[in-house]
């Protein structure tokens, strides 16, 4: 249950974007979650709110943008999104992969409402 | 409506305190090990294995990290390693931070190996880097063959596995070449020791290794 740790994270960055006066505007955050970066977006959300009630963000929600694993197969050029943690190429087999995503934990964007 | 372009990452924090850690292993020539594991699964065993193993020609030290306690420093203690323990106080997974401020009780002068023991906990760790050159996760025999399925993300974040309790391989529901192909699934660059901390087994092949200190080694 790191999820309420990340959750100050992300508020903490937020509070470092938007300016002061404008706290109470912020509508959405959008974070980008990885399949790979071990974060539940359920617990994630539920922590995330739980913390919100210290802020003066009352009116925030986050919008999670969930990233499939995806590899690229450096011996023969597939590309493709990987299942269930298979990490094989299932063009060539090959085991030799670059991973082009999945391990994401971003903050995308803030919008705001206006005044 | 307006929108402000952030592109951050969350644990850029985390990730910065990792840099900082990492730079202080390089400058000092420190071969910096993260320990991860489920509870039980062995971690503090192996590390008196180990310095049982090395018999004092690594300078080694070790970070613990507990939720409560420091039994485990109490153990590694015996050994005469010098030790900090860090008690999280119910925090499931250590941080950069928590590093850097233990690294700041140790004298490092020497040190050429140091296992940082995480909080037992497949998930959590499996997202912070501490400035490690690498993670190593164990796994024992009891905990089954599946795990490496169901922890992908910290099996594919570890460059080692170390398969613990191969000694009660005859009494246990585990079969080896499907963990040993479960893990090899998620991470086929991982390499995998098997070893007992009850007969000693396998441990000579993981100290030779750490003498090597190869992190280039698949």
């Amino acid at each position: 249950m790191h999820e309420l740790g990340v959750a100050r994270n992300i508020l903490e960055i937020v509070q470092q974007s938007v300016p002061e006066d404008r706290f109470a505007s912020v509508k959405w955050i959008r974070i980008r979650i990885g399949r790979l970066s071990g974060v539940v977006p359920d617990s994630l959300e539920f922590c995330f709110s739980a913390l919100l009630s210290e802020t003066k963000m009352q009116q925030a929600g986050l919008i999670m943008e969930n990233e499939p694993i995806v590899s690229l197969c450096k011996d023969c050029g597939h590309q493709f999104t990987v299942e269930d943690f298979a990490f094989t190429c299932p063009s060539c087999n090959s085991a030799n992969l670059e991973l082009l995503s999945g391990r994401e934990l971003e903050i995308v964007d803030i919008e705001l409402a206006d005044d | 409506m307006s929108v402000i372009t952030i592109e951050r990452k969350v644990l850029e924090k985390n990730d910065q305190i990792a840099d900082r850690n990492r730079r202080v292993f390089a400058e000092r020539g420190i071969f910096a090990l993260n320990l991860v594991s489920s509870p039980g699964s062995g971690k503090t065993s192996i590390l008196e294995k180990t310095f049982q193993g090395l018999r004092g020609e690594m300078k080694t030290a070790v970070i613990e990290g507990d939720v409560q306690t420091d039994l485990d420093a109490q153990r590694v203690t015996q050994y005469g390693v010098p030790v900090v323990q860090i008690v999280t106080l119910g925090g499931c997974h250590l941080e950069a931070n928590l590093v850097q401020d233990a690294l700041a009780k140790l004298d490092l002068t020497g040190i050429e190996l140091l296992f940082i023991e995480n909080v037992g906990n497949l998930v959590c760790p499996s997202n912070y880097d501490l400035g490690e050159a690498m993670k190593v996760v164990v796994l024992s025999t009891t905990e089954g063959d599946d795990k490496p399925l169901k922890y992908p993300a910290m099996i594919r974040n570890s460059r080692i596995l170390l398969i613990n309790k191969i000694d009660l391989i005859p009494y246990v529901s585990c079969d080896l070449n499907a963990l040993r192909n479960n893990a090899l699934q998620v991470n086929p660059d991982l390499k995998i020791f098997e070893i007992s901390c009850v007969t000693g087994e396998g441990i000579s092949d993981w100290c030779d290794w750490l003498r090597k200190k190869d992190c280039s080694e698949q």
